[in-house]
């Protein structure tokens, strides 16, 4: 701690820190470009002068740049003394010479960083009375769109892209007031996390293309925080919805999980909630039917029949659970294949009774040493790559740091650390892009990498079984890896699903729980496939076979399915002949999909904007995500949908339920593993000073209008029985409790700069605390368990190839594929094979190449890859005609049409 | 007594004043240009939309009783897809044309818009837009931003430099 003295003011902040970010934590408004928490500071925008005195009785002071100086005791500096404030107004001058006239048809304007810069330091007028210079545009794909004229140089684009984010395809070009940022030319911007650019870019060079498309202001949107539903990571987002459809998904900070930043998946992927195959009437028997008519319809049918409930890893726990009370305990099956609930379940147990404490994403971001085992993470898990880019950074700064440079100042730390990085040891089926930075690279199948993990595991100690027979190569890669492991304060073990592989998770627990032996600080991250896998997992419930089975012997001839397209879960044959053997099908969902199809009953269920829920994502934390506005005709969450049936059959239990709390707190009490999700936001009676928490921003426009067309009297506005945000501009302006910030603002802040104020110090936890609540915490003290049988060899068999998974940031995700803008990115399907392999059969890139496995015979174009072993193939999840379940498993060659 | 008198006597002599009373709807008021009326959206010399959907009118509007979606044509010129006043609600504060940055939106001297029926008062664009520049003309917003148009590329608005060569070497 030290004593700082603004303006003769003294305040105790932590020494060490920069000032600009010490003042902004103090809550001072000091203008800056350049700077950025997540980023540090490279003094180039000269914004943020302010004055440091050398002692009391200095009363002329000297000019600094805030961002690239550390706090030291007892330091006096000013902020309104009259040189720094004209000094300052005087830099944003220069900056907007060449800015053009444009805030009118910018998409920034409203929530632009250089708008509430310019009002701050007060600059009003252009002196300057020269020519504006100009530059042509790049099409940089379907996400970012390109406005270079209202660039201000700050370098902010190229230092997310290429430094944080590792882009390689975007740089800046050319010198003085002539720089250029951009690709070397038109093309699309092929990092994962390019839609960050939008967020990062203080002005309006890089918008959110999306967004473009039917653009709204900020401050027109109706907003509500939201937890992204394309991934397990749980991401906090912010919708925006204008004229009842979705707008735009915007980063939430966290300041454990996402941070600052998004992925593009997450970013892009709301477009299926606005889709125009929407269901959005109930259909019964194909026919469009009315609310009255179909609840009278299930309630015969229900009556009648013996039913069962299939739920779903990608709806909330509160429709599962719905569900669940529906149709019974025992009736009640998760919609996931065998091999992903028992993963799921292992990966609980894991993580429960195992000593390994799973890290959030901030944590990893912190580890000095990774291995990575079986996860091609910036597909599967994008937000935990970008963290693990951050992370081999940790060790070289901790040279950075001897050498008495700040962490924050970021230009000389990168140029000290040059080319040096920290351990990554990425085990993975073929490359991935997180291979440039990873000290070893193995590319092997599933049952080799949980070898080399068992290897290492019994390196580091050895209780754990060692592989026999083991190539000394691989001796030796298994003894760099324990080494690195051993050295590091934080190691982290990053294993998961995607690879479908159980020994790949049991030998990543192995290695994870024998460092935690020696290192108390070991974490072990285990990614699941969809956004509610493991809350789902943590409900209890049948396998989906088990409901295959119930139809198949007549147990049950009903199947409610809660949106879940069974195909992506089962193989076609199966959920063929199950659906053909059900003699009702209700279906509730939103989005059309092969199940739906064979639905006899289609009810319209909202999406993740028109829904309350909750989510648990891969690290065991349940967050929750608000309903963003009232969902048009009949549509509505599926759990309201559930218990209306349930109310509407006589179900005593669910009849004392009437509306989302209700219903959690049912869950808190009658699911043991999801004790206290009802604490995570204030319940619905919640008000401050009497008044909700309004969703839409103070300057929303358009109420006495937006529908005057349809009737001139305005409606009542819609209220919300579920959470203590209103619909409506009406409600407490102040700061909101940290669930459930609607959107980021501040006097004077009206970009998402803003954030700085919600945050108890700069880049830190939110005020009132991060929200969500960690369900699952790991046995500390307890003495490892491992798993102890190894698995044998992998032996390729000529004529065959073991099939395996790869999956697709645009592609492999249900919902996202529906989106508009991600389907533009989305592959053609492929098959992946060794060059070998391709030599053998005589193929080259591009050939059809056939192939049996699971019953299907797939012709997939050929791709040559080096980094995969020869003998596998790789297959993407879950594209289009692509199989999403069974895999890996032996595929057999049948002919090769090399046309 | 004197006081009623002469009260009467004044009225009496207002007889011979000149008539402030006007024969409305007969005879009409001769309204200044910036008198605050009927809001119309006018074009720009070329002949095309001077709105360009910035949401600024309506963000100021105190009523809220303007609504607008923006859209683009294929050559990236704004222009609202449809733009909506509830006259029902219209206070003609004025602060819309105050806002509007293209001179887009004005307010008129004509106020004689009433209807027996409330929905009638809503105007759509079809309804507002009208074939001309009102009270400011010559002004072209498009000729002064920086984004390019049909008939307007890079560097040809106002006061502007040529695109910038970035594969230029010259200093």
């Amino acid at each position: 701690m030290a004593t700082l003295y603004i303006d003769n003011q003294p305040y105790e902040v932590t020494s060490g820190n920069n000032l600009l970010e010490t003042c902004l934590t103090l809550g001072f408004d000091l203008p800056y470009f350049c700077w950025h928490p997540a980023m540090g500071s490279v003094g180039a925008c000269r914004q943020c002068a302010i004055k440091v005195y050398k002692d009391e009785n200095d009363k002329k002071g000297k000019l600094v740049m805030s961002c690239m100086e550390p706090v030291t005791n007892n330091q006096r500096i000013s902020i309104t003394d009259a040189e720094a404030k004209e000094f300052r107004e005087e830099i944003i001058g220069w900056l907007m010479t060449n800015h053009p006239h444009d805030c009118a048809v910018c998409d920034e304007g409203g929530s632009c960083h250089l708008q509430d810069m310019t009002v701050m330091t007060g600059h009003s007028y252009r002196k300057f009375r020269y020519k504006k210079r100009t530059h042509i545009n790049q099409n940089l794909g379907p996400f970012i769109n390109h406005e270079m004229n209202r660039c201000i140089q700050c370098y902010r684009c190229v230092r997310f892209y290429n430094d944080y984010a590792g882009g390689k395809d975007f740089d800046v070009f050319a010198s003085r007031n002539n720089v250029y940022f951009g690709r070397h030319e038109d093309g699309v911007l092929e990092n994962e996390f390019s839609g960050n650019l939008s967020e990062v870019c203080p002005t309006g060079v890089f918008t959110d293309k999306t967004l473009k498309q039917h653009y709204t202001r900020k401050w027109d949107l109706t907003m509500a925080p939201s937890v992204c539903q394309h991934c397990s990571l749980g991401c906090n987002t912010i919708a925006g919805e204008r004229y009842g459809s979705l707008r735009m998904i915007a980063n939430r900070y966290h300041g454990e999980v996402n941070g600052y930043f998004i992925c593009d998946r997450g970013r892009f992927g709301y477009e299926f909630v606005n889709a125009p195959d929407r269901v959005r009437q109930p259909v019964l028997n194909g026919k469009t039917v009315g609310r009255d008519e179909i609840m009278e319809e299930i309630k015969k049918r229900l009556k009648e029949s013996k039913v069962i409930g299939i739920g779903s890893p990608r709806a909330s726990i509160q429709s599962n659970f719905a569900l669940k009370a529906l149709v019974g305990k025992n009736n009640f099956y998760h919609g996931v294949s065998e091999n992903e609930h028992d993963m799921a379940e292992l990966a609980i147990q894991i993580l429960k009774e195992g000593p390994a404490r799973t890290p959030s994403l901030k944590e990893v971001e912190s580890a000095d040493a990774i291995f990575i085992m079986g996860e091609d993470l910036t597909n599967s898990s994008p937000m935990l790559a970008l963290a693990v880019r951050q992370a081999v950074r940790v060790k070289p700064m901790k040279e950075v740091i001897q050498a008495n440079i700040p962490d924050w100042h970021d230009y000389a730390a990168r140029e000290f650390v040059q080319e040096k990085k920290g351990p990554l040891y990425s085990a993975t089926i073929h490359g991935t892009k997180l291979d440039d930075i990873a000290a070893q690279t193995h590319y092997a199948a599933p049952d080799e990498i949980a070898r080399l993990g068992f290897a290492v595991a019994h390196r580091i100690d050895s209780s754990v079984p060692d592989v026999e027979n083991y190539p000394d190569e691989l001796k030796k890669l298994a003894d760099t890896i324990a080494e690195g492991l051993k050295k590091a304060e934080r190691p982290v073990v990053i294993s998961g699903l995607s690879s479908e592989s159980e020994s790949v998770m049991k030998a990543a627990a192995n290695v994870a729980w024998a460092l935690n032996k020696s290192n108390k600080n070991t974490g072990l991250v285990l990614t699941m496939l969809e956004c509610n896998s493991l809350g789902l997992a943590m409900m209890g419930g049948g396998k989906l076979d088990g409901a295959f089975n119930a139809i198949l012997h007549s147990h049950a001839d009903t199947a409610i399915i809660m949106e879940n397209d069974l195909y992506r879960h089962g193989s076609t044959a199966t959920v063929d002949k199950f659906l053909k053997m059900c003699r009702q099908i209700i279906v509730l969902d939103h989005t059309p999909n092969p199940t739906m199809s064979k639905a006899h009953v289609i009810i319209p269920a909202g999406t993740f904007a028109e829904s309350d829920g909750t989510l648990v994502n891969n690290e065991g934390r349940a967050q929750r995500f608000f309903q963003v506005y009232e969902a048009t005709d009949v549509i509505q969450e599926s759990w309201r949908w559930l218990l209306n049936m349930g109310v509407n059959a006589g179900n005593e239990r669910m009849s004392h339920w009437k509306n989302f709390e209700d219903i959690t707190k049912a869950i808190s009490d009658e699911e043991p593993m999801l004790k206290g999700v009802e604490t995570i936001t204030p319940p619905a009676t919640y008000r401050v000073a009497g008044q909700r928490i309004p969703r839409e921003p103070h300057r929303y426009s358009g109420r006495t209008a937006m529908n005057a067309h349809l009737n001139v009297s305005e409606p009542k506005p819609p209220e919300d029985p579920d959470s203590s945000l209103s619909y409506t501009m009406e409600g407490y302006r102040g700061l909101a409790p940290s669930s459930m910030i609607p959107y980021f603002w501040s006097p004077g802040w009206n970009s998402v700069q803003s954030v700085n104020k919600y945050q108890q110090e700069v880049a830190g936890h939110l005020r009132g605390g991060d929200p969500g609540l960690r369900l699952i915490e790991a046995n500390k003290n307890t003495e490892p368990n491992y798993f102890m049988s190894v698995p044998e060899f992998f032996q390729p068999i000529a004529g065959h190839f073991w099939v395996v998974w790869t999956h697709h940031i645009y592609g492999s995700d249900e919902l996202s594929n529906k989106s508009a803008s991600v389907s533009q990115r989305v592959p053609k399907p492929y098959v992946m094979i060794n060059p070998k392999d391709a030599e053998e059969l005589k193929l080259t890139e591009g050939q059809l190449l056939s192939f049996e496995v699971l019953k299907d015979v797939y012709e997939l174009p050929v791709r040559i890859n080096n980094t995969i072993p020869a003998g596998l193939a790789a297959m993407p999840y879950a594209l289009e005609g692509m199989p999403a379940t069974g895999l890996p498993e032996w595929g057999i060659i049948k002919s090769v049409d090399r046309k | 007594m004197f006081s009623i008198i002469q009260s009467m006597w004044l009225t009496f002599l207002h007889m011979f004043h000149k008539r402030e009373t006007i024969q409305y709807p007969e005879e009409k008021i001769k309204l200044p240009a910036r008198w605050r009326g009927r809001i119309v959206l006018t074009r720009d010399p070329d002949g095309g939309e001077r709105c360009v959907g910035c949401y600024l009118c309506a963000a100021a509007c105190p009523v809220d009783c303007i609504s607008l979606q923006a859209t683009e044509d294929e050559y990236g010129r704004r222009y609202p897809e449809f733009f909506r006043i509830n006259f029902s609600r219209c206070i003609f504060c004025g602060y819309c044309e105050e806002a509007c940055p293209t001179y887009a939106i004005q307010l008129i001297p004509d106020f004689e818009m009433c209807e027996y029926n409330r929905q009638n008062l809503v105007y759509e664009k079809a309804d507002l837009l009208v074939n001309g520049q009102g009270k400011y003309p010559g002004y072209n917003y498009y000729k002064v931003a920086g984004l390019a148009i049909k008939g307007k590329g890079k560097g040809q608005g106002e006061n502007e430099e040529q695109p910038v060569d970035v594969k230029s070497l010259i200093p």
